[in-house]
């Protein structure tokens, strides 16, 4: 069954020339929904990730929030963010919103990452990492635009949402997708969900009173394979600092530009790629730490 | 429920309260956000909390906790004064039009008439229709002197008030006591502006919310369908019962009751209380809510006598009054139990039945053995402890009983007691009590029934085994009953007669296979029977198909009448995974099995008008077939199906009217025929519709020297409500450390302003004390909880999840206080569930 | 530690291709998943155990049920065919495979004897004979057969049980029929609180 295609890569990390067998295979684009407007932040997402993944449980700390910890892990990959906003009339609006790896068209990790084969962009649209390939260099984590990626020190890798890549490559929806008691996630083709959101939106706007409800799909990135619906479209801020427009570092998107051609003669792809990020960005004076116990627990 | 889960998606509008389903019920809370996308539905939501819940609401009203009567009362008077009420619904399908005994009085000083200050307690009999015919458009004169009772015989009780046959109706509603008249003048003293004082809402949020909700109402149109959903943040107050019927009435003045979308809605909050309730593992009655017999019932005769109603109802109407089978469902309840042991000439071992006359319901049983008069304790999957109210004595109650016998799965605080924080290893050699801690089967180790919040049977099967020494609680429990009987009979001891005759005749009788017993709990016939009408007959030995079979001769056999059709010759209707669902409602006549008879909806005859046509053509659940003379639907009728709309037979077939109550006539309720607003048993204000009567005047205070209550206006004034959060499962997740991860550790929300008083941050500590103890853990600052103003003083409520105790992961690794939260809770009780007032409890805060 | 099931098959060669021009190549390039781990396992229909909606699970367990192969949950997920939960879980329902395999475990009868400080260990057997004496000795101490104006009650007011939420209907009937029989009164529930 093995000689069955499963998932068709679309961009290779560190990886020159184009991806071999690209336009080869007709492909679904995939994407995952998020209505922020039907999320009741019960985090059954968060468990089906962990419990799908079998990731090991890792102590936290309350800290004045529902939210289960300060941010994504690398044994957390999706996270529920709580806001208490107050609107100009003095009520509060509670806001949620599922965090997670957003699965870019175009996917600033990429971009970033030096190492032949680490990070590949399917055909349908998922980001995934293959901690195999994966240096530990962390440039991932600086070139992606939403704070994603997450160094483990254990086995200096970085790791993040696959969006049940193995589900999904078996025809199966991602974990968070089939737990969600609302139907606030929703899985599908990128097309279907575009639709659903922009109904859902419409339906907003007209009948719930959100003037200005909307759908994010950033096209500063070439939009995502994860959108959210949102009660306020103009201020995607609130929810837990999702980023308004969105932007790979250029330092990443130049390098790639001049260095990827000559990497493959060389296949130095590692150092050289440290050293070309060296060289455009100089040393990185923000290295992400690795997730320590406090950090963790916030 | 009234209706189901995935009827909730039929819904035009929600009214959410005294529940919290987003965050304790999600998966249901789905058919709510489908009603919001495919009907534009709206929801209303009235919390003291902005709850997750309350996050997805068109419209949040922040509420004092335990002031929903004053609430939903003032619902009421608007719906009336602004005519949002289904005129016809009113009339026919409930005892709107039905006359009340002069005498009667209404509680503007906080009592209805017939009080015993005393006994604190009510002599109903002026909460009784008149008894008479049609007065509709008659001049209103005194009432009917009729004959005077003969006194009582002196020493003698007197006879028991009975509901008049013909009942006195004015179906145009004038007559002054009519139902609907004394019911508008009940809620008249309900302005919005009492409202505000004592709920804390104010007018213009509460006129909004009222607006809204009653909206489907508008022009008499009978379309549209509102329900409403609670739990138990409506019955665990000292006036839970009534609050509930208050969302009844409300319900039934707008003729939301029977349709699909509408309804009142108990979201149960455990996979089986509801089978649990069912199958009567409660004090006060028996499987199918047959009644427990009490010591007046000296044979079997007087208990069906007293037990089984009869039709009271206006003349020309009809009343199905299905409890006039009670006869069949108590005696096949006795073969059940008693087998061959059971016989004609014995009263089919009626006798063998306890007979009670008080009350042993939880908070009782606790108190009771506090008192020393409960010696020993079966615990089984149950942390009374933890549970509460006032956890502190219900782990003195335990100090003093004989024998505890815990089944457990997971280490928990009622089986540790003894060693509770506090308890010194000094103090402990003092504690007699022998504790046997049994290691039971797990969820997913067990197969049988569980019953779902929507009535619904569905079966479940072993995955895998008990691990290590642990067993089957059905095994633990066998085998010391079949153990005390065998005492019994080789030792003999006090009336062993019920033990030794209890039918046990399990296939493995130490180990009863579950699919053998849920067949005895169907039922079957002990002798061949014919149906005259059909000429059916089941031979003896078959599963019965449905309780119209049940017969009072001792021919049949049925643990739960309310199963009967469950496990059928046809197999087990539990078990069924039919997927289908051609009316598109929701129903999945297919999918398991709901009792009674698999209807899903009840009282359903009343989505249809007078004439039995659907009052909405595109929700058709049931309807009437002239052509087939019979009620047909896409539902099981809940009504007889012979029965031509003509006959006018009520939709509600279990009340011996047939109508559904507004008010209720003599015995149901304790407190009252209709619901009044009282104070919780603790409270910072004295009631201000009557401040000498402030509190349910007949709910008793406890007496024991740890029943203490906090008095207006001493040092405990922050109102504070317990609750339940989506990540954790009542005592039992703290053992599973995923959800611990989720939320590690116990906290309090206090409100902003609150804090920013007491200058205190979040996630520091602080302490919560009631007059009976204290709660420590950390401060939640939130926005989410606003001061309120109640009868315009500045107010504040806190909340407290329940989930934490002293065994569990962040327990034993020392991150928690070990406190209770329950430590804090009232020894107090509904007087009509018996349910505690978990709610609305006065506490004070300071840092730690 | 293993982090992942994926295994990303590097090179795997289909069609001959092997190294392009500019050296090592990936063609053609696929995410080959290794297998869910829950493809071959086998699945065991169940409901929910916490609130009332009752979700249908499918509960995932190694070894196809063959005699030697003793089940392991290895997965819990919602039941798609259920109408009321559709394939959804809520956060206490996806965890549920840490319920089921707990380290917390109770795995054997215990007794802490009056004054003790500690829980012993007790066999099965020695548990319940005490228990059966314990229930014989309270219920004839305290056993009411008729009250005060003479009238048959028949009532143990001596023993008290308390049954709780997962309990199912078949184990509450054997509950009910056994306790009323012994006459008890005191007979409470979750379903009360």
């Amino acid at each position: 069954m093995a000689d069955r295609k499963t998932l068709q890569a679309d961009q290779i990390s560190g990886h020159s020339g184009a991806s071999p067998g690209l336009g080869m295979q007709r492909d679904l684009e995939v994407c995952k929904l998020i209505d922020t407007t039907t999320c009741i932040g019960c985090k059954a997402c968060e468990v089906a990730c962990v419990e799908w993944n079998d990731m090991p449980f890792q102590p936290t700390t309350f800290d004045n929030t529902y939210q289960t910890m300060p941010k994504t892990n690398w044994n957390f990959w999706n996270l529920i963010k709580f806001n208490e906003h107050q609107n100009a009339d003095g009520t509060i609006q509670w806001l949620m919103r599922k965090d997670q790896c957003m699965h870019c068209a175009d996917p600033g990790c990429l971009h970033a990452c030096p190492a032949d084969g680490a990070i590949v962009k399917y055909a349908n649209g998922i980001v995934d990492f293959n901690q195999e390939n994966c240096i530990g260099c962390e440039y991932c984590v600086s070139g992606c635009p939403f704070d994603i990626p997450r160094f483990n020190p254990m086995t200096k890798k970085v790791y993040k949402c696959t969006l049940c890549s193995d589900r999904v490559g078996q025809g199966l929806e991602p974990a968070c997708i089939k737990a969600c008691p609302t139907g606030c996630l929703k899985f599908g083709s990128k097309e279907d969900m575009s639709f659903i959101a922009n109904e859902r939106a419409n339906q907003l706007r007209e009948n719930f009173g959100f003037q200005n409800a909307g759908v994010y799909d950033p096209q500063s990135v070439g939009g995502t394979h994860v959108i959210y619906v949102l009660h306020d479209a103009t201020d995607p801020e609130r929810y837990g600092g999702l980023p308004k427009n969105p932007t790979i570092p250029w330092s990443y998107t130049v390098w790639k530009w001049l260095f990827k051609p000559v990497l493959g003669t060389f296949a130095l792809f590692g150092f050289l790629g440290v050293l070309a990020h060296y060289v455009t960005s100089g040393p990185r004076m923000a290295q992400p730490e690795p997730p320590t116990k406090e950090e963790t627990h916030g | 429920m009234t209706n189901g889960w995935i009827d909730i998606k039929n819904t035009d509008m929600m009214l959410i309260m005294g529940g919290n389903p987003a965050e304790n019920h999600p998966c249901g809370f789905k058919w709510a956000i489908e009603a919001k996308i495919h009907r534009n539905a709206k929801t209303i939501v009235v919390d003291p909390r902005l709850t997750r819940t309350a996050a997805n609401a068109d419209q949040y009203v922040q509420i004092r906790a335990g002031s929903d009567i004053a609430f939903l009362g003032g619902v009421i008077r608007y719906a009336i004064e602004n005519n949002r009420i289904a005129k016809d619904y009113l009339v026919n399908y409930t005892n709107a039009s039905f006359i009340i005994k002069d005498g009667f009085k209404l509680p503007e000083d906080g009592l209805y008439s017939g009080f015993d200050a005393e006994k604190k307690t009510y002599d109903k009999k002026t909460w009784n229709y008149e008894e008479g015919g049609d007065l509709t458009g008659k001049p209103v004169t005194a009432s009917p002197a009729g004959k005077p009772a003969p006194p009582p015989a002196p020493g003698a009780p007197p006879p028991p008030a009975l509901l008049p046959g013909k009942v006195a109706y004015d179906l145009s509603l004038q007559h002054p006591r009519c139902v609907f008249q004394l019911l508008k003048q009940q809620y008249s003293r309900y302005t919005p502006e009492i409202v505000e004082r004592i709920t804390g809402i104010s007018q213009d949020q509460f006129l909004k919310a009222a607006d809204l909700f009653t909206s489907i109402r508008k022009d008499g149109d009978m379309k549209k369908v509102a329900t409403i959903i609670y739990a138990v943040g409506w019955t665990q107050h000292s006036f839970g019962t009534q609050i509930i019927r208050t969302a009844a009435m409300l319900q039934l003045l707008m003729g939301n009751v029977g349709r699909a979308g509408g309804g009142v809605n108990a979201l149960r909050g455990h996979s089986n209380i509801q089978g649990a309730t069912d199958m009567a593992g409660i004090f006060d009655i028996l499987p199918g809510y047959l009644k427990m017999p009490n010591p007046a019932d000296t044979d079997l005769a007087a208990f069906l006598k007293r037990t089984t109603p009869t039709p009271s109802k206006p003349d020309p109407w009809e009343s199905f009054n299905y409890w006039s089978n009670t006869s069949k469902f108590t005696v096949s309840l006795l073969k059940a139990f008693y087998g061959a042991a059971a016989t004609k000439e014995n009263d089919f071992a009626f006798n063998y039945l306890p007979k009670i006359d008080r009350n042993y319901s939880w908070v009782n049983l606790w108190n009771d053995m506090y008192e020393g008069k409960v010696k020993g304790l079966f615990a089984f999957g149950m942390n009374g402890v933890m549970i509460g109210p006032d956890s502190n004595k219900n782990i003195d109650a335990l100090k003093k009983a004989d024998w505890l016998a815990v089944c457990e799965i997971y280490p928990d605080e009622t089986s540790e007691f003894w060693r509770a924080p506090g308890i010194t290893a000094d103090d402990q050699k003092k504690i007699n009590t022998t504790v046997y801690r049994l290691p039971g089967a797990g969820f997913a180790e067990k197969d049988g029934t569980f019953v779902n919040s929507a009535r619904w049977l569905q079966w479940k099967n072993v995955a895998v085994p008990p691990p290590g020494q642990a067993r089957l609680d059905q095994e633990i429990l066998a085998t010391i009953f079949l153990k005390v009987r065998d005492l019994y009979k080789k030792d003999g001891g006090k009336f062993p007669d019920p033990i030794v005759n209890t039918s046990w005749a399990y296939t493995t009788p130490y180990n009863p296979s579950l699919p053998e017993v849920a067949k005895e709990i169907n039922g079957k016939a002990l002798a061949d029977l014919t149906d005259p009408k059909t000429n059916v007959t089941i031979k003896a030995g078959q599963q019965l198909p449905g309780f119209a079979w049940l017969k009072d001769d001792g021919t049949t056999l049925s643990g739960n009448w309310l199963y009967c059709g469950s496990w059928t010759e046809a197999g087990a209707m539990m078990q069924r995974r039919g997927t289908e669902d051609p009316s598109g409602l929701g129903i999945y006549p297919n999918w398991g099995w709901s009792w009674p008879a698999n209807r899903r909806v009840l009282y359903n005859r009343a989505s249809c008008d007078i004439d039995g046509k659907p009052w909405d053509p595109s929700r058709r659940q049931v309807w009437w077939d002239e052509a087939k003379q019979s009620w047909v639907g896409n539902d099981v009728p809940d009504f007889k199906v012979d029965s031509a709309p003509k006959d006018h037979m009520g939709p509600f077939i279990m009340n011996p009217e047939g109508i559904g109550r507004l008010f209720v006539p003599l015995g149901p309720m304790n407190d009252g025929p209709f619901p009044e607003f009282y104070e919780p048993i603790e409270s910072p204000i004295a009631n201000i519709l009557h401040p000498n009567q402030s509190s349910n005047p007949v709910v008793k205070k406890y007496k024991t020297d740890m029943d203490k209550y906090a008095p207006v206006g001493g040092d405990y004034n922050i109102i504070c409500t317990t609750y339940r959060l989506t990540e954790h499962y009542h005592y039992w997740t703290k053992n599973n450390p995923m959800n611990v991860e989720l939320v590690p550790e116990p906290f309090v929300e206090v409100p902003f302003e609150l804090a920013e008083r007491m200058s205190i941050k979040g996630g520091e500590k602080i302490k919560v004390s009631s007059i009976r103890a204290t709660y420590i853990a950390k401060a939640m600052v939130t926005r989410r909880i606003r001061p309120m103003k109640i009868d315009g003083k500045e107010t504040f409520q806190i909340g407290i999840p329940i989930h934490w105790g002293f065994r569990g992961i962040a327990e034993d690794e020392g991150k928690t206080a070990k406190t209770l939260t329950n430590q804090l809770t009232p020894t107090v009780i509904d007087p009509n569930a018996y349910t505690p007032e978990f709610k609305g409890f006065l506490v004070k805060i300071e840092k730690v | 530690m293993e982090f992942s099931r994926r295994t990303f098959i590097k090179g795997t060669v289909l069609g001959g291709a092997g190294f392009s021009a500019l050296g090592f190549d990936l063609t053609p390039l696929h995410a080959q998943t290794q297998g869910l781990k829950i493809s071959r396992a086998s699945e065991t229909r169940s409901t929910c155990p916490y609130c009332a909606v009752s979700c249908g699970i499918i509960i995932y367990t190694l070894g196809d049920k063959a005699k030697n192969a003793i089940p392991q949950v290895v997965h819990v997920e919602g039941d798609p065919d259920h109408p009321i939960n559709r394939g959804t879980l809520c956060p206490k329902g996806s965890s549920l495979e840490q319920d089921i395999l707990n380290e917390r475990r109770l795995l054997k009868p215990q007794v802490r004897r009056p004054g003790g400080t500690d829980w012993e260990d007790i066999s099965w057997d020695q548990a319940y004979d005490e228990l059966a004496h314990w229930v014989k000795k309270t219920r004839d101490a305290t056993f009411v057969e008729q009250d005060a104006q003479g009238r048959t009650v028949n009532r143990c007011e001596g023993i008290a049980f308390t049954g709780g939420c997962t309990d199912t209907n078949e184990f509450n009937y054997l509950a009910v029929k056994s306790m009323r029989s012994l006459g008890v009164c005191y007979l409470e529930n979750q379903a009360r609180v």
